[in-house]
C-alpha cells in the first residue's frame, strides 16, 4: 500500500478584505485504495480542499503530494496533466455539455488523457452501464432527471480510470435506490485499487465510507467513523 | 519546478490530438446551426461582395473588348515601310504581291483579306456623260482606286445596290467599277440595271454596284472602285500598295505577327504592320472606380463579419465557463482550451469563405445571365476567399480564445451552470 494523498499543513487563505481561511494547517494520508468521507457545515471549506485535492488550485502553504509528487513544484500543464491522467471529478454542478449526447458528454471526460479514439465510445457505454444509464446514450442533457444527470456525471468521471476519484454531493439529486446503486458502484470501484474521496451531508453515504473527516471553519478533524 | 525529483517523466502529458481539435470544432459550430449561420452572415456578405465584384469586373471588362472594340480589335492593315502608303504611289517598288489575298485568307483567323491601290489616272477626271464638258460641270476629280475582291468584306462595306466585281473581273480585266455612295450622287449614278456608264478621261467604265457605307476606309465612299488586273490593264498600277484585313475576334495580334512574313517571306522587314492595341490595355481604368467602391464595400462587410464573429465567439466563451473549467479538469492545458475556441471560430470563417465564395460565383453567373456576357472569373479567386474566411475567423478569435485560456480552472468551475 502506496500513500495516494499526502497534505503536510496545508493552507489556502483566499485574498480579500478580510482574506478567508478557506482551510487551515491541513494534515491528511490517505492510502491507495482508501475510502474517505469528508463533511461539515456550509462554508467550511470542504469543496476548497476537493479542489486542492484534484490539482485546480494550489496551497498557500504547506505541501501536497499526490502518487508521491509534489503538486507545488510543478508547472501548470504539468499540474493539468497530472490531474487529467490521475483524477476524476464529481463536481456539485454538474457541468455537462447541454448540446451533446450522454455518451458523448461522457467521453469529453476521455479526450485529453491519451484514450485513443477508437475505445473512446466503448469504455464510455461501459461506464454509463455501470451507473444504469444504458437507456439514455442518445438523449442530451436536458432530457434527463437531476438524478440522471448526476450519474452522467459520475459515468463521465469513472471512464477516464483514475486513480483518484474526488466527488463532492455525489448523491444529492439520487433517490434512495439510486443512491444504493451509486455506493455499490463505489465499493466495486474501491476493490480495482481506487481511491475515493467524497463530500457528503448524507450519514447514509458517510456511513459507507472507512473514515470519515469533519471540515469546521477550515480545520480537518478525523470523526469518529460509526 | 522541484529540481530534486525528476517528477515530470512520471507525468502523462495531456494531449489534443488534431481530430479531435477539428471534431470539437465542428460540433461546436453545429450545435446551435441557428446562430451559427447569423453569425458568419457578415462574412459571407463581405466574401459574395468581393469575389462578384472581382468576377463582374473582369466579366464586363472582356465584354467592352468584344462588343465595343469589336471593329478595332479585328482590324490588321499593312503597308509598304519606305513610302507614304498609297496615297503616293511610286509603282513596282512595293513588296505586297498581287496574290496578297490568298496568301493571307491561308492564314488561320483570318476572316477576309483584300489589297487596295490607288490608281494614276495622270489627272483624268471622272465624269457620267461621254462629252467633254467645257465647264467642267459634270467631270470631277474623283479618286480611283484598283482593290482585289476580298477587300469590300474586309473593309466591312455594304452595298447599297448592284453588286461587287470577282476575281473573274479582275482576270478578264473588265472595265467594270463599284463606286462610292458620295461619288454615285456627284455622278448622278442611282441604278445600275442599266448598266450605266462612266469615264475616266477616255477610259469607259461600266458601273456594276454602289457602295453604301464603308465601315474601315470612309475614304471610298468618294472613289471608283476597280478590280486589280482592269487598273493593270487600263492605266498600268503597279502592285499593290496596301493591304486591310478583317481577323477573327482576338486574332488580331496573331495575325499582325503572321502577316508580314506571309506577303514577303524574304523581306518581311519591309512591310509596317498595324494591329489595333492590346486588348488588356483596353479593358482596364473604364471601371476601375466603380470596382474599388464595391471593393471597399466588401472590405467592411468582413470586418463587421469578423468583429460579428469575434462578439460571439466571446459570448460563447462566456456561456461555457463550466464546460471550460470541466475541460481543464479533465487534462485540457490553456493552449487546448485556446486551440479550440480558435478553431471554432477559423470554422465559423471557413463556413463563411466557402457559402460566400458559392454565392459569389453564382451571382457573377446571374449577372452575365441577364446581361447575355460570358461569365468570367480567375479560378484563384473562389478558392483563395475560402481560406480567407478561415483567416478572417482565426483573428476574430484571438481575443475569445485568450479569455477562456485564462480562465482560472477553480473560477471556471464555481461560476459555471
Ligand atoms: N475564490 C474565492 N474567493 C474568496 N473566498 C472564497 C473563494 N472560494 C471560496 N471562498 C470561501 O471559502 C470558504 C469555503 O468555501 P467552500 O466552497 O470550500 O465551502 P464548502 O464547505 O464547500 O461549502 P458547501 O457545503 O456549501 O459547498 C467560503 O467561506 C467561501 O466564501
Ligand atoms: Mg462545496
Amino acid at each position: 500500500m502506496s500513500a495516494v494523498v499526502e497534505l503536510a499543513g496545508v493552507g489556502r487563505t483566499f485574498a480579500g478584505s478580510p482574506p478567508v481561511e478557506a482551510v487551515r494547517d491541513a494534515d491528511l494520508v490517505v492510502e491507495e485504495g482508501g475510502y474517505v468521507a469528508i463533511v461539515g457545515p456550509s462554508g467550511s471549506g470542504k469543496s476548497t480542499l476537493l479542489h486542492i485535492l484534484g490539482c485546480l488550485d494550489t496551497p498557500t502553504s504547506g505541501s501536497y503530494r499526490l502518487r508521491g509528487i509534489d503538486v507545488g513544484g510543478l508547472s501548470d500543464g504539468d499540474r493539468t496533466s497530472l490531474r487529467g491522467a490521475e483524477v476524476g471529478f464529481v463536481f456539485q454542478a454538474f457541468h455537462l455539455l447541454p448540446y451533446r449526447s450522454v455518451i458523448e458528454n461522457v467521453m469529453t471526460g476521455l479526450v485529453y488523457n491519451r484514450t485513443p479514439r477508437r475505445v473512446r465510445r466503448e469504455r464510455s457505454r461501459q461506464a454509463l452501464e455501470r451507473v444504469g444509464l444504458s437507456h439514455r446514450l442518445d438523449f442530451t442533457p436536458r432530457q434527463l432527471s437531476g438524478g440522471e444527470r448526476q450519474r452522467v456525471a459520475v459515468a463521465r468521471a469513472i471512464a477516464a480510470q483514475p486513480s483518484l476519484l474526488l466527488c463532492d454531493e455525489p448523491t444529492g439529486n439520487l433517490d434512495t435506490r439510486t443512491t444504493s446503486a451509486i455506493l455499490d458502484l463505489f465499493d466495486e470501484l474501491r476493490t480495482d485499487g481506487l481511491t475515493l474521496m467524497v463530500i457528503t451531508h448524507e450519514e447514509r453515504v458517510s456511513q459507507r465510507a472507512e473514515r470519515r473527516i469533519e471540515m469546521i471553519d477550515g480545520f480537518l478533524g478525523e470523526a469518529e467513523s460509526s | 519546478m522541484s529540481a530534486v525529483q525528476p517528477l515530470e517523466h512520471r507525468i502523462v502529458k495531456s494531449r489534443f490530438a488534431l481530430s479531435d481539435l477539428v471534431a470539437e470544432a465542428f460540433s461546436g459550430m453545429l450545435a446551435r446551426p441557428g446562430r451559427t449561420m447569423l453569425t458568419i452572415l457578415g462574412t459571407v456578405l463581405g466574401v459574395v461582395a468581393v469575389v462578384a465584384t472581382l468576377g463582374i469586373a473582369k466579366t464586363s471588362g472582356n465584354q467592352i473588348v468584344s462588343r465595343t472594340d469589336e471593329l478595332s480589335a479585328t482590324s490588321v492593315s499593312v503597308s509598304n515601310r519606305s513610302e507614304g502608303g498609297f496615297r503616293s504611289p511610286s509603282n513596282n517598288v512595293s513588296s505586297i504581291p498581287w496574290d496578297a489575298e490568298d496568301r493571307l485568307t491561308r492564314l488561320n483567323g483570318v476572316v477576309a483579306a483584300g489589297t487596295m491601290t490607288r490608281v494614276d489616272t495622270s489627272g483624268s477626271l471622272v465624269s457620267s456623260v461621254p462629252i467633254n464638258d467645257p465647264l467642267g460641270q459634270s467631270e470631277f476629280a474623283i479618286d480611283v482606286v484598283a482593290t482585289s475582291p476580298g477587300l469590300f468584306e474586309a473593309v466591312l462595306s455594304e452595298l447599297s445596290t448592284g453588286r461587287y466585281f470577282d476575281e473573274g473581273h479582275s482576270i478578264r480585266n473588265e472595265p467594270v467599277a463599284v463606286i462610292g455612295s458620295g461619288a454615285a450622287t456627284r455622278l448622278n449614278v442611282t441604278r445600275v440595271d442599266q448598266q450605266p456608264a462612266i469615264f475616266v478621261g477616255d477610259t469607259t467604265l461600266v458601273v456594276i454596284g454602289i457602295l453604301d457605307d464603308v465601315a474601315r476606309e470612309p475614304s471610298l465612299i468618294n472613289s471608283v472602285i476597280i478590280p486589280n488586273g482592269t487598273a493593270n490593264a487600263l492605266f498600268g498600277t503597279g502592285a499593290p500598295a496596301e493591304v486591310h484585313i478583317l481577323t477573327e475576334l482576338g486574332a488580331a495580334q496573331l495575325i499582325g505577327d503572321q502577316a508580314a512574313v506571309a506577303l514577303s517571306p524574304n523581306e518581311p522587314e519591309t512591310l509596317r504592320v498595324s494591329v489595333p492595341p492590346e486588348p488588356r490595355i483596353l479593358k482596364s481604368g473604364l471601371q476601375d472606380d466603380v470596382n474599388s467602391q464595391f471593393l471597399i464595400l466588401g472590405g467592411i462587410s468582413l470586418l463587421v463579419g469578423a468583429i460579428g464573429i469575434a462578439n460571439v465567439t466571446l459570448v460563447s466563451v462566456l456561456e461555457r465557463v463550466g464546460e471550460i473549467g470541466l475541460r481543464r479538469a479533465t487534462g485540457a492545458r490553456r493552449r487546448h482550451i485556446a486551440a479550440q475556441f480558435l478553431a471554432e471560430s477559423a470554422a465559423m470563417g471557413l463556413v463563411g469563405g466557402i457559402i460566400g465564395a458559392s454565392l459569389g460565383v453564382l451571382v457573377i453567373v446571374a449577372v452575365s445571365a441577364q446581361r447575355q456576357w460570358t461569365p468570367v472569373l480567375d479560378l484563384y479567386v473562389p478558392l483563395l476567399a475560402v481560406p480567407g474566411g478561415a483567416v478572417i475567423g482565426l483573428i476574430a478569435g484571438l481575443y475569445p480564445s485568450w479569455r477562456a485560456s485564462s480562465l482560472e480552472p477553480v473560477d471556471a468551475l464555481r461560476g459555471g451552470t
